[in-house]
């Protein structure tokens, strides 16, 4: 299976060659990863119209931009032609359910790109990002400021010439310098406006956001959020470890479900290796993955409800998380930070009474579920609280880059399970829940269903979990079983060679993605053949989410704003990385 | 009903402890002269006991410790046993700051601001090994233990520690205030800077190599060409 809906040739490429001459053209790619095209700056604004509106392309969806260092890349993957820096664009479709990367470069001396965030305007905090850390500078863009890292730093820390521990003295003039006054559309005769500072240690921010906003009475007419109070730097020390020791880095991008960004992770580097986890790893992978998701939307609904005042049903939302934990801890040991997830399967097998085990949580489950609903979908104050805040609409969310249940409860009908199946969702029924509404409300309303749905899908999944390994047969990846090392010279090589020079990944690049809790969790992976990562890029669900919060709460009340942040889920680990 | 009366030893007898040559020891739990219905104990020793049982946590919860740190709070581990139910969320209320989580160079000033705003007398529980050391995150924007910034009563380890790891932490801290023990370092520490430098080729590395380096074979790689745009910057740089 593939890493997304395998697309056929690019219908559309004639007319990009007839539009554009030879300042596009269409690369090849093995199959497992997404079509590309690859593009001369100087029509990147116009191809990326031409991408966004023509019947033929429509990729309305701006899912990730990832930059790439290519100056220690091999020869071979990236020519000697001065351009330095590439821009992977990665795009979406949601009318026509394909995926596509453009490929933008530019030279060492002269990295700009033109900025794409009027076509998109997901892409503003992406460019922001890429200046931020890679230092490409975005020409037109709006507000192009540090984001993740503060003021007060030098360089650019994702270059292959920048020391991964050097580190820059943060003051606190360094921090936000609000750019509020400019967005504010105040009137004239408006003059009792307050600027008020919420985060980043703010007891309704559940972890370190931080959103500055000025205020008519308590309604909103401006608002900024910053991120980065969380950025610890995955993507760079990801560059120092082996492809193995990443996983435990991945478990504290979303530390809500963190079994997920393992899985995920894991089955990007599969495709990359070419390898397939076997049955047996990919049931239990489904099933640990919805468990998690079950996981991640409690706390979301639970730690929501305690800002807006509902203290009780956190206490019977969470409980659920501690039955889930114990399983967890009877398959990897730990209960939070797991990293099960091996290249080519799961580090050990499950325990003999799995199944059992999983079923006897679905009754504790099912009635947590129940007592959530009942406190809390008819009540009066949190239905008060929920509708018709924070609404964001169809167009708003696509246009922002709204994907997981945020976007389902804005009428975006994509969930990656259902339109790019994996691992095991090609073969369970299961049903997507899209709203209309786009509030508040209906994001509860869609996490509290995708929790059921979530059960049926390990109901079934139990009933035809396939016996067998757990750990692939390709030891250039995996560990070969103790026996086998103990008793073949062969594996006792390999043994040897994936322990001290961690598996070997050949030369390429991939982009993969899986369904997160909050959306779609993609990793972009560029391979030098070295047995380290050249280049690992997540694209975080929430971070697109966060972006476009700023939309979203102006208009509303403060109060509603809190309602809201909780609603989006956003998780800093993931959102900053 | 007529209670008995106390049997009182009348004024300016010898049974005084102040008037025997040998004073009786006194302590938490010492029978008083006054007979057994009057407790004596040190005023300091009252004061501990309270406080080390009614201790009101702020979490500054920042990363994955932050959900442990739910975990222990709510009903399966539940704190509240140990008397830190109350978790106020602004420093003013608090007595004591549990930083759960990785803090970054970016949050660094926050963390010292909300400890200064934090009414004596405080303690500091530092939970999880990023907080303590800067964990497996020796990066270019990650703080390499708080203890740079704020005075640590105790470190719990652990990635995150699970709610019994912090708990015990937790008892150990409140046997610490029992005993008067406190922090080492508990005078202000400033906000030392870590490095400042002009320009990243002339700074001085935080290490001399990376962590990793010993293991890629880093320094085999080929001398990256000196880049010109490390300056070009549209706005936001402070160069």
């Amino acid at each position: 299976m593939s890493a997304v809906a395998a697309s056929p040739a690019l219908s559309f490429a004639p007319v990009l060659e007839r539009r554009f001459g030879g300042k596009v053209a269409v690369e090849t790619r093995p199959a497992a990863d997404v079509p590309t095209i690859s593009v001369d700056r100087s029509v990147w604004h116009d191809v990326a119209l031409f991408l966004r509106d023509d019947p033929s392309t429509k990729y309305d969806l701006f899912l990730d931009l990832a930059s790439v260092d290519t100056s220690r890349l091999p020869a071979a993957q990236a020519p000697r032609d001065g351009n330095r820096f590439q821009a992977h664009v990665i795009l979406y479709s949601t009318s026509r359910n394909a995926h596509l990367r453009a490929r933008v470069t530019a030279p060492e001396r002269d990295a700009t790109l033109p900025s794409v965030t009027d076509v998109w305007p997901a892409a503003n905090w992406f460019e922001r990002e890429a200046w931020d850390l890679m230092g490409i500078v975005f020409t037109g863009h709006p507000n192009l400021n540090r984001l993740l890292t503060h003021n007060g730093f030098v360089g650019h820390a994702l270059r292959k010439d920048y020391e991964a521990a050097q580190r820059w003295l943060c003051t606190e003039e360094d921090l936000l310098q609000t750019q509020l006054a400019a967005k504010a559309d105040v009137p004239e005769d408006l003059f009792e406006t307050m600027t008020l500072n919420m985060g980043p240690s703010h007891n309704a921010t559940h972890g370190t956001l931080r959103v500055v906003v000025k205020l008519d009475g308590e309604r909103i007419i401006a608002a900024e959020g910053e991120c980065g109070y969380l950025h610890r730097c995955f993507e760079k020390m990801s560059e120092t470890h082996t492809w193995v020791q990443v996983v435990p880095y991945t478990d504290r991008l979303n530390y809500c479900s963190p079994m997920i960004n393992g899985f995920g992770y894991a089955r990007a580097v599969e495709q990359l290796v070419g390898v397939t986890a076997p049955p047996r790893a990919q049931a239990v992978r489904t099933i640990l993955s919805e468990f998690n998701r079950i996981m991640d939307h409690m706390v979301c609904i639970g730690t929501n409800l305690v800002d807006l005042g509902g203290l009780t049903p956190f206490w019977y939302a969470y409980q659920s998380r501690e039955e889930i934990y114990g399983l967890l801890e009877a398959c990897c040991g730990a209960r939070l930070t797991s990293s099960y997830a091996r290249i080519g399967g799961l580090s050990d097998d499950v325990p003999a009474n799995f199944v059992e085990w999983s079923r006897s949580l679905f009754p504790k489950i099912e009635q947590n579920i129940a007592d959530v609903d009942r406190l809390v979908t008819k009540n009066r104050i949190a239905q008060d609280r929920l509708r018709g805040t924070g609404v964001a609409s169809r167009d708003m969310a696509i246009a922002h880059g709204f994907t997981g249940p945020c976007g389902r409860a804005s009428g975006l009908a994509y969930d990656v399970r259902k339109d790019a199946p994996y691992d095991f969702y090609g073969e369970v029924d299961f049903d997507v829940p899209v709203s209309n509404d786009g509030d508040n409300y209906a994001r509860y309303l869609i996490r509290m269903e995708e929790m059921r749905q979530s059960l049926r899908i390990v109901d079934q999944v139990l009933k035809k979990l396939p016996g067998g390994p757990v750990s692939t047969d390709d030891f250039r990846v995996a560990l070969p079983p103790k026996e086998m090392v103990y008793n073949e010279m062969e594996a006792l090589i390999y043994h040897f060679k994936v322990v001290f020079e961690g598996a070997k990944v050949p030369p390429g690049e991939i982009y993969s993605c899986v369904e997160g809790a909050n959306g779609e969790l993609g990793y972009t992976l560029v391979s030098d053949g070295s047995g380290f990562p050249y280049r690992i890029k997540v694209r975080p669900p929430c971070f697109p989410l966060f972006a476009a919060f700023e939309k979203i709460a102006v208009g509303g009340l403060v109060s509603d704003a809190i309602a809201t942040l909780g609603m989006l889920n956003v998780i800093a680990g993931e959102l900053d990385r | 009903m007529a209670q008995k009366p106390l049997d009182l030893p009348a004024a300016g007898a010898s049974s005084l402890p102040l008037a025997g040559k040998v004073a009786p020891p006194l302590g938490p739990g010492q029978p008083s002269s006054f007979g057994f219905d009057v407790l004596t104990t040190k005023l300091d020793w009252l004061v501990q006991w309270a406080q080390k049982n009614s201790l009101w946590p702020m979490p500054f919860g920042t990363a994955c410790c932050a959900i442990e740190f739910m975990s222990s709070v709510s009903s399966h581990y539940d704190l509240s046993r140990f008397g830190a139910e109350v978790v106020r969320f602004s420093p003013r209320q608090a007595d004591l700051m549990i930083v759960a989580g990785t803090v970054t160079d970016k949050q660094a000033p926050i963390l010292r601001k909300i400890y200064d705003q934090m009414p004596e007398p405080k303690w500091v529980i530092s939970m999880g090994v990023c907080a303590c050391t800067g964990g497996f995150y020796r990066a270019y924007h990650v703080v390499q233990g708080i203890d740079e910034i704020v005075p640590v009563d105790v470190y719990v380890a652990g990635c995150p520690p699970t709610p019994e790891n912090l708990i015990h932490g937790f008892m150990m801290l409140q046997r610490m205030i029992q005993s008067g023990e406190l922090a080492r370092h508990r005078e202000s520490k400033t906000f030392v800077p870590i490095r400042v430098g002009p320009e990243p080729a002339d700074a001085v590395p935080a290490y001399s190599q990376s962590p990793m380096a010993h293991v890629s074979g880093e320094h085999d790689l080929p001398e990256m060409a000196e880049t010109a745009e490390t300056d070009a910057k549209p706005g936001g740089g402070r160069t």
